[in-house]
């Protein structure tokens, strides 16, 4: 591994020498990163280290998942509700392979997680060994960084590289590959953290004069509009991002993985932007005539087709990755840098306003969404069960403290869409990538990082079944977690899209389904199924107030859509209601 | 910003890795832009290799490109020029029979006019070398093609830019 010799870290020194093998300097470093949890799975190439974690469990937590795949996603639930680095651990070949969908995942989300696998005797490398698989090679389109150490020596400075390049600017997953006899070599450790690599500028300058052009511009517009996504909670920048919308006044709308940044029931938050996303925001993005994005990258499920988009407002743009900067929508005036300093110093610059009639438009188009769509969902009046009324019930009984850990599909937009956060950090769903499979074993690592947070896992018959073996870690290490599964034995949003673009021809969606109760129970998990509602309530109840984990199986409409919907293609302000 | 596709001879500053070469064209598979020639070698600093790579693509596409490329942490710094502002070389060598150099006169006033060299003669065949521009060796080898060419390679780019890259500068203001 050449790079660690050539990349010059401007490093503190924090320890003195001593002679341990290369998986014991393994366990140190993450000590030394402040690791307390690990997520992973055993295997030949990696089981030094084990043995370690075995001499070190009194100090380090590691958490046998039931398949990598769940280590991935445990590892980003635990990051994306602390802001910690996740950390996940597999062996060579097949292990390592599963870890690739998890980390795609925690590149496209920006989730800091340093991923460590093993590998072959550097003797045995290319030879096509027993599990040998290029794993450096495999997972360098998905990774921020990533290196193959093949000696001792060269295990700390790669793990203080990786959780530097993990945790610092726009955060993402690494992968650091270590051969199985570097593992047992011994060499003197000693541990430097890593402050700085000179190829790699975190955090790009901010330019006070784009902040001044940028207030500038906030200040004479009419209609203002700031949309909102992760990089405020990343950037830890919701004090400084609140304080600048209430001054100026603005309406916020939020891209999913920007939710819960502000609380839902801010007067000033008016809802979230794109495919499902709400009425007013969508619309009026095509009517405003400043768009503010802060810490968002103009997703094309945010912003429909592009040639449609905003194209009569001046776009601001707030980002710390420069590659952002015009790679969707054309801006015209960047504000590099981290949102939480860009924010502060944007404060005193923006002038106080309302923008009352501004606002109106949002209530107006609100009362729309509600007649057409949020009270049929909220309040149904038909006999089978709504999505969005499991969520109201949540909501209701959980006071909106809960973190809702969601999968993916039709459950995971009703969640959205429905959820009241009160909290940051609460709204943890598989959002770039969208992974089926990722709530079960996010919402592990959500509730283990924050076990005095009440974690709601939603997902739906389809998704939770991809990673449905997680409930052995459940069972194993008793994480109290809220598992509900919407049912509606249809791979639900697969099915929304063949009845309204492909005639109602359901090729593979409808599902039969196993006794869900019966499985949760075999895990001796508490278990209940609701098909009324009338039990809903008691059934909520019954699963916030239990100690252990539970299972709430809600039987749901099975055609049920969501709505609103911009079709693939369509502009954002060609959202259909029904 | 024109959508007409340029020629652009990108540089690129960067520390040593064994991977970062499959980063980079990563960046430009993922996006189907054909690299028409790369060339990896030292740089003017110590410890620092530089890239230079040509492609065809409008310059949006090459800006956002710029910004992929120097996102990867390896990467110092990522420069694009088109044609006009670069002074640059490509060179190439053929292998031909040596019978030619005695039947066939013109060759050897090929080779002069084309300010190209032999570089090495023996029974059987002759190599010859020539370094310039690409439509300079594209003639060359429609030149000699008559005459059969037994091999012929053409290396990758390379290039200087006519303006200061200023990336020494930068590294000394990264280094302290
Ligand atoms: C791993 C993976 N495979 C396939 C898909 C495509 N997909 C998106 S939503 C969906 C259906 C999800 O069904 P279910 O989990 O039951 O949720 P529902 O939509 O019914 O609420 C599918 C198959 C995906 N997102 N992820
Ligand atoms: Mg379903």
């Amino acid at each position: 591994m050449k790079e660690t010799q050539t990349i010059q870290n401007k490093a503190e020194s924090t320890a003195t020498t001593e002679r341990i093998s290369g998986s014991e300097a393994v366990i140190k470093c993450l000590l030394a990163e402040g690791v307390e949890t690990l997520y992973g799975y055993p295997g030949g190439a990696i089981m030094p280290v084990y043995d370690e974690l075995y001499k070190y469990q009194d100090q380090i937590h590691h958490v046998l998942t039931r398949h990598e795949q769940g280590a991935t996603h445990s590892a980003q639930g635990y990051a994306r509700i602390s802001g910690k680095v996740g950390v996940c651990m597999a062996t060579s070949g097949p292990g390592a392979t599963n870890l690739i969908t998890g980390i795609a995942d925690a590149q496209i989300d920006s989730t800091p997680m340093v991923c460590i696998t093993g590998q072959v005797g550097s003797h045995l490398l290319g030879s096509d060994a027993f599990q040998e698989t290029d794993i450096v090679g495999i997972s360098t389109p998905v990774t921020k960084w990533n290196c193959q150490v093949t000696k001792a020596s060269q295990i700390p400075e790669a793990f203080a590289k990786a959780f530097f390049i993990a945790r610092s600017g726009r955060p993402g997953p690494v992968l650091i590959d270590i051969t199985k006899d570097a593992q047992f070599e011994e060499f003197d450790f000693t541990y430097q953290k890593c402050k700085g690599i000179r190829s790699y500028k975190p955090v790009p300058d901010t330019d006070e004069n784009a902040l001044k052009a940028a207030a500038e511009l906030i200040n004479a517009a009419k209609k203002p509009l700031v949309v909102w996504g992760q990089g405020v909670i990343l950037g830890k920048a919701e004090e400084e991002f609140k304080a600048v919308i209430e001054k100026a006044g603005i309406p916020s709308a939020w891209t999913i993985l920007g939710a819960s940044a502000i609380p839902t029931a801010h007067p000033l938050n008016v809802g979230m932007v794109g495919m499902h996303g709400n009425y007013a925001p969508n619309v009026l993005t095509n009517e405003c005539d400043v768009l503010i994005a802060i810490g968002m990258r103009f997703d094309d499920r945010v912003t429909g087709n592009l040639d449609t988009y905003a194209k009569q407002a001046k776009i601001i743009h707030f980002e710390i990755d420069p590659a952002e900067i015009d790679k969707n929508v054309k801006t015209d005036i960047a504000v590099l840098g981290n949102a939480k300093t860009s924010l502060k110093r944007l404060l005193p610059l923006v002038n106080k306003n309302s923008h009352n009639d501004w606002h109106q438009e949002f209530k107006n188009l609100y009362e729309i969404e509600f007649e057409k769509v949020i009270k049929h969902d909220l309040h149904p009046t038909k006999e089978g069960l709504t999505m969005a009324e499991v969520l109201k019930e949540i909501n209701i009984q959980t006071k909106g403290d809960a973190a809702i850990v969601s999968d993916v599909g039709q459950h995971q937009m009703i969640a959205c869409r429905y959820a009241e956060f009160n909290k940051t950090k609460s709204n943890i769903t598989s959002g770039g990538l969208g992974t089926m499979g990722f709530a079960l074993p996010a919402a592990i690592g959500a509730k283990m990082a924050a076990p005095d947070r009440e974690v709601v896992m939603i997902a739906g018959d389809g998704g939770y079944q991809m990673t449905i073996q997680e409930l052995g870690t459940i069972f194993q290490q008793k994480v109290p977690v809220k598992i509900v599964v919407l049912n509606n034995e249809f791979l639900g949003m697969v099915r929304q899209w063949q009845q309204l673009f492909f005639d109602k021809r359901y090729a593979s969606t409808e599902m039969t389904n196993p006794d869900f109760i019966a499985i949760a129970k075999g895990y001796s998990i508490e278990a209940k199924k609701v098909t009324e509602r009338k039990d809903l309530k008691t059934a909520i109840k019954d699963m916030i107030d239990c100690e252990g984990p539970y299972f709430l199986e809600v039987r749901v409409e099975k055609e049920d859509n969501v709505f609103p919907m911009i079709p693939t293609g369509a502009s954002v302000s060609d959202i259909r209601l029904e | 910003m024109s959508t007409e596709n340029k020629q652009f001879t990108i540089s690129i500053y960067t520390e040593n890795n064994i991977g970062l070469l499959n980063r980079i064209s990563a960046i430009f598979q993922r996006r189907h832009i054909n690299i028409e020639s790369l060339n990896t070698s030292p740089s003017e600093i110590d410890g620092v290799s530089r890239f230079t790579i040509v492609v065809n693509i409008t310059e949006s596409q090459m800006k956002k490109i710029q910004g992929q490329i120097e996102k990867q942490v390896e990467v110092i710094k990522a420069f694009y020029h088109t044609e006009e502002e670069i002074i640059y070389q490509e060179s190439c060598i053929f292998k031909m029979r040596s019978n030619l150099l005695f039947d066939e006169r013109q060759i050897q006033n090929i080779i002069k006019e084309s300010n190209a060299r032999i570089v090495t003669v023996n029974r059987d065949f002759f190599v010859i070398e020539k370094s310039g521009r690409k439509e300079e060796i594209d003639l060359l080898h429609r030149e000699l093609t008559v005459f059969g060419i037994m091999q012929f390679t053409r290396s990758g780019r390379i290039a200087v830019t006519k303006d200061e890259m200023k990336i020494s500068s930068m590294l000394k203001a990264l280094q302290h």
